[in-house]
């Protein structure tokens, strides 16, 4: 179990390392996310006035003021910056056309768990860097948080429901990423997966706009539990028994995209030992 | 008791056939011709622990694959194999702690960092002890003269130390047995010296099984006592590297220095003439005719000294390559065209 752990720690902190050798392009891409904000207040500024008839403070859609949309956005920032996993589909579906993946059969190494920590090696180096910006940005937009701060058990609910997103995302990435072993071009696949979750997540509107079925659609998905859950979650419009339900679900997703991508590269690396090579 | 044992080993691939032109290529969206191309047909191979093999033979010959499959990375079609008493391709923990593969236009460390991060990468992987790790590390660092480059970015390191970098990832673990596919490829004569070298007292030193492929014969002439030749996916000789000579070679190289008034045509009727340099002539000579010629030579002609060799060792490879390794006619490849959808390429 010691030995384990001193394994996770040397690839966390070897990734981390290698995470950190570009410095420039990493901080700049980091700090490039924030710029989308601005003009995604504007939009929802100027959606909200023509509601209300030139003033956005009257206006309401689907029960959102101008402010919680903005709130809700910013959030959605946030559950984006852990269930978001630049370059791992696309990096498993390389490794397996360049070869590059026969390391991870020559050597005693699990590549979901070396990939895994990598990623949570990534993200560590993301958030220290993000940390300030994120916080002079919710500090400055403090104003559409009208609620403040909730309650110490919704937020415990929504520390829960990120990591959640963090594992979901990875274990659904790496399983598009995995289809490489099928098909050695997954870009077009996974361009309209990114297409999708960018709208099904909850990542460009709340979920609760959308009509029926629409939202009966979206509720059946793992997409929504990305971005929208979370922040709904914060914001206080997940509650009690639909709260709980809410989080069983994202476990159960979880659970069963672990084990979808556990098959798969099970499948995979036979099918790749039969074929390829 | 041999280390490695391979029986009638035998791999095939499917490859796609793409067909040219634009409509062919629409027509490969829906109906995908494959043919089935014997990579490795049926290999019988013992190594004993300590040997140091060299496997030869053309381009395509099946050298990689069959490295590939004592490795694990793939399965066989048909025939069995075990290393170290473990079936290569169950993969299991055990054995992947006991062999290392290194292949030479296959970069395994991480490239935006120093190999000694790499190297620490595999002391958790491998589970080493650190005194162990560093020992080990240090030692080879030393032998391979790469210590003070160890903290350098691997892409800042040239083709040379990286390969160096390379086998003392290999080795951090003390692997028992060692497939090398061409560790040399695209060094130059220094460093490929030096890997030599260090090849060769490590071996010695540690006793470990090696099997090696390479195109250079100056690595296999230092290094293997054993030669394996594989040429359309089967063995084609086995024994020591000399023999070769012996067994296909069926020529001597003769060279001539004549005496300044003796003539330079006419040579052709004593063997094959390979070269004239006044007043030097090289002819080659069926193997078992060679003193019949020459005594008729030397009645015939004014000769002031004579040189019978062997033809160079490359000579020889390149004749049993050429014998052997012709490509495979497609009928003899098993082709079978298979249809499936587009979507079915799975």
């Amino acid at each position: 179990m010691i030995v384990r752990a001193v394994t996770w720690w040397t690839i966390l902190r070897i990734t981390l390392e290698e995470r950190l050798v570009y410095r420039g392009d990493f901080a700049l891409a980091t700090l490039m996310r924030f710029l989308p904000i601005i003009t995604q207040i504007f939009l929802w500024w100027a959606v909200f006035e023509s509601v209300g008839g030139g003033s956005r403070s009257e206006g309401t859609i689907a029960g959102y003021r101008f402010e919680t949309m903005v709130a809700y956005y910013l959030l959605t920032m946030v559950t984006r910056a852990f269930s978001s996993m630049p370059g791992l589909a696309s990096g498993i579906a390389r490794q397996i056309r360049d070869g590059e993946v026969k390391k991870y059969l020559v050597q005693p190494v699990d590549m979901l768990g070396f990939l895994l920590l990598s990623r949570l090696a990534h993200k560590l180096a993301y958030y220290s860097v993000a940390l300030f910006p994120f916080a002079l940005l919710f500090y400055l937009t403090r104003g559409f948080f009208v609620d403040g701060w909730p309650e110490p058990g919704v937020l415990a609910a929504f520390g829960l429901s990120l990591m959640l997103a963090f594992l979901l995302g990875f274990f659904l990435e790496a399983s598009f990423g995995l289809i490489g072993f099928w098909f050695l071009e997954v870009t077009s696949l996974l361009f309209i997966y990114m297409l999708l979750s960018f709208f099904l997540s909850g990542h460009m509107f709340p979920l609760d706009l959308l009509p029926a079925p629409w939202n009966q659609l979206v509720d059946l998905l793992p997409l929504k539990y990305l971005a929208y859950f979370p922040a709904a979650v914060f914001l206080g419009q997940i509650q009690g028994d639909e709260l709980t339900r809410g989080l069983v679900m994202q476990i159960v997703w979880v659970v069963l995209f672990a084990a979808t991508a556990r098959v798969m590269w099970n499948r995979g690396v036979k099918r790749y030992s039969g074929f390829g090579g | 008791m041999a280390i490695i044992e391979l029986r009638e080993l035998a791999k095939s691939f499917r490859v796609y056939q793409k067909q040219e032109g634009l409509l062919a290529s629409l027509r490969g969206l829906f109906r995908r011709r494959y043919r089935y191309v014997q990579a490795v047909r049926g290999i019988d191979l013992e190594v004993e622990q300590g040997e140091f093999v060299a496997f030869l033979g053309p381009n395509g010959a099946g050298k990689t694959t069959t490295l590939k499959l004592l490795s694990g990375v793939i399965h066989p079609t048909s025939g069995s194999a075990r290393v170290l008493g473990y079936v290569p391709w169950k993969r299991e923990n055990a054995y992947r702690r006991r062999f290392a593969l290194v292949m030479g236009q296959k970069n395994q460390l991480w490239w935006d960092l120093p190999a000694q991060e790499s190297f620490r990468l595999h002391q958790q992987i491998y589970r080493l002890a650190p005194d162990v790790f560093r020992r080990t590390r240090d030692e080879l660092a030393e032998m391979l003269g790469v210590g003070s480059l160890m903290s350098q970015p691997v892409r800042e390191l040239s083709l040379g130390e990286r390969m160096k970098m390379e086998l003392i990832a290999a080795l951090l673990h003390s692997p028992e047995v060692l497939f090398l596919d061409e560790p040399t490829i695209g060094l130059d004569v220094v460093a490929q010296h030096r890997i030599q070298q260090f090849l060769k007292h490590y071996q010695v030193e540690r006793q470990v099984t090696i099997l090696l492929t390479s195109h250079y014969m100056k690595d296999v002439a230092a290094l293997c006592r054993r030669v394996v030749i594989i040429a359309r996916g089967g063995v084609q000789y086995d024994g020591s590297l000399d023999g070769i000579r012996d067994a296909f070679s069926g020529s001597k190289i003769v060279t001539l220095q004549l005496s300044e008034t003796e003539r330079l045509d006419g040579w052709q009727a004593f063997g094959e003439v390979v070269e004239v340099q006044p007043p030097r002539v090289k002819l080659r000579i069926v193997r078992g005719e060679v003193p019949r010629v020459l005594a008729s030579i030397l009645a015939t002609r004014e000769v002031e000294d004579v040189a019978v060799e062997d033809p160079p060792l490359e000579e020889a490879l390149a004749e049993i390559f050429t014998r052997v390794g012709q490509p495979i006619p497609t009928d003899e490849a098993n082709s079978v065209e298979v249809a499936e959808l587009a979507k079915g390429i799975a």
